[in-house]
C-alpha cells in the first residue's frame, strides 16, 4: 500500500504539470490571461512564504522563525548574496532559540 | 534575477547555466527540506527504498510530507491529500504552456521542469518563460532533494536538533528572496503579492495550505483588472 500511494501521488503530480501542454497544445493564451499569468510568480511566492511559516491552521508558527526569514529578508534588501541572507536567518533564529531555552 | 531578464539573445546553454545559478541557493535549502523527510519517513517506519525512490521521482516536498502526515489516516484519503496540495501545478502548467516549444507530448515533458522556486527563476516578465533557465533552476534542487532524503535516512537526525538549528528558516527565507525579486519588476507585481499573501493568511484559518496556496494564485487576477497598462521596466 505504501509503494501504490507514493507511485500514485508521483502519477498525479506528473499528470499536473502536464495538463497545461496536454490541454492547450501549441494554442496561445489569449492577453488578458498572459497579464495574469505574468503576476503568477509574485502571487504563488508571497503565497509561499505565508504558508511555509503559517502551516495547518497557522499551527506552526513560531516567532524565531518568522524573524529568522525577516532578517534574510532584510539582508537580502541591503544587497547582501542571497545564501548569505539565508544563513543570517538561520544563525538568528538558532540564536534566538538558544537564548530562549 | 530581473538583471538575467533582457536575455533574449542568451543561448539555451547560458540560460541553462544561469538557471542553474539560480537554483543553487533553493537547491540547498531544499537539501535541508529533504533531511527532514528522509528522517520522518525513517521514524515513521518507510524504510529506505520507498523514500528515495520517492524523492527521485515525485521531488515534490508539500505532496510528500503531506503523504507521510496522513497515510496513517488511510491510503485513499491521503493520495488525495498529497495530490490536492499540489493543483497549483495545473494553474501554472497553463502559465508556461505559451513559452514551450514542439508538440503536446515534448511540451509536457518539459513542463516536468516544474518546481516552485524554478517557476519563478524561469519567469521572465510579462507573463513569458526562459525554459532552459526553468529547467537549469530544477536541476539543483532535484539533487538537494534527493540528497537530502538519502543523507536523512542515514544520518536521521532528530526533529528536535534540526529546530535548534534553525533549519525552518531556510525554505521560506528562499521563498521571500525570489519574492523581492519579483516586486522589483512592476508596481502590479507588489500588488498581486500582497493580495495572494492577504488571501493565503486568510485562508489556511479554513482550509490547508495547499489550498490557501492555490486561493492564492488567484491574486494574479489583479492583471486581469488592469489591462495591458505595464511599468516601463515590464515593457523592456
Amino acid at each position: 500500500m505504501l509503494w501504490l500511494s507514493a507511485l500514485a501521488v508521483t502519477a498525479a503530480n506528473w499528470a499536473m504539470k502536464a495538463s497545461g501542454p496536454l490541454a492547450l497544445g501549441e494554442r496561445r493564451l489569449p492577453r488578458r490571461a498572459v497579464e495574469v499569468v505574468s503576476l503568477m510568480a509574485s502571487a504563488l511566492l508571497a503565497g509561499l512564504v505565508i504558508t511555509n511559516l503559517g502551516g495547518t491552521a497557522w499551527s506552526a508558527l513560531n516567532w524565531q522563525q518568522v524573524l529568522g526569514v525577516s532578517a534574510a529578508g532584510l539582508a537580502r534588501t541591503l544587497k547582501a548574496p542571497m545564501l548569505l541572507a539565508v544563513g543570517c536567518g538561520i544563525v538568528a533564529t538558532a540564536l534566538l532559540r538558544y537564548l530562549h531555552t | 534575477m530581473s538583471n538575467l531578464a533582457s536575455g533574449s539573445t542568451r543561448t539555451n546553454g547560458q540560460a541553462l547555466t544561469d538557471g542553474i545559478r539560480l537554483g543553487a541557493g533553493p537547491g540547498a535549502a531544499t537539501f535541508v527540506l529533504g533531511l527532514a523527510f528522509g528522517a520522518a519517513a525513517s521514524a515513521a517506519g518507510w524504510g529506505g527504498a520507498v523514500p528515495l525512490v520517492f524523492s527521485v521521482l515525485a521531488c515534490s516536498g508539500s505532496a510528500q510530507f503531506t503523504l507521510l502526515a496522513t497515510l496513517p489516516a488511510g491510503a485513499v484519503a491521503a493520495v488525495a491529500a498529497a495530490v490536492l496540495i499540489n493543483a497549483r501545478y495545473f494553474v501554472m502548467s497553463v502559465a508556461l504552456n505559451d513559452s514551450l516549444r514542439g508538440g503536446r507530448v515534448r511540451r509536457a515533458l518539459q513542463a516536468q521542469a516544474l518546481l516552485d522556486a524554478s517557476f519563478a527563476a524561469g519567469h521572465r516578465g510579462n507573463g513569458r518563460f526562459d525554459v532552459a533557465r526553468l529547467v537549469g533552476a530544477s536541476i539543483p534542487q532535484w539533487m538537494g532533494w534527493v540528497s537530502g532524503t538519502a543523507a536523512g535516512l542515514l544520518a536521521a537526525p532528530s526533529a528536535h536538533l534540526m529546530h535548534a538549528l534553525g533549519t525552518d528558516v531556510a525554505l521560506p527565507a528562499f521563498f521571500l528572496m525570489l519574492a523581492l525579486d519579483e516586486l522589483g519588476k512592476s508596481r502590479r507585481a507588489i500588488i498581486a503579492a500582497v493580495l495572494g499573501a492577504s488571501i493565503a493568511a486568510a485562508l489556511l484559518f479554513v482550509t490547508s495550505p495547499g489550498n490557501a496556496l492555490m486561493g492564492a494564485t488567484a491574486a494574479a487576477l489583479a492583471g486581469a483588472v488592469r489591462g495591458p497598462q505595464r511599468s516601463a521596466r515590464e515593457g523592456h
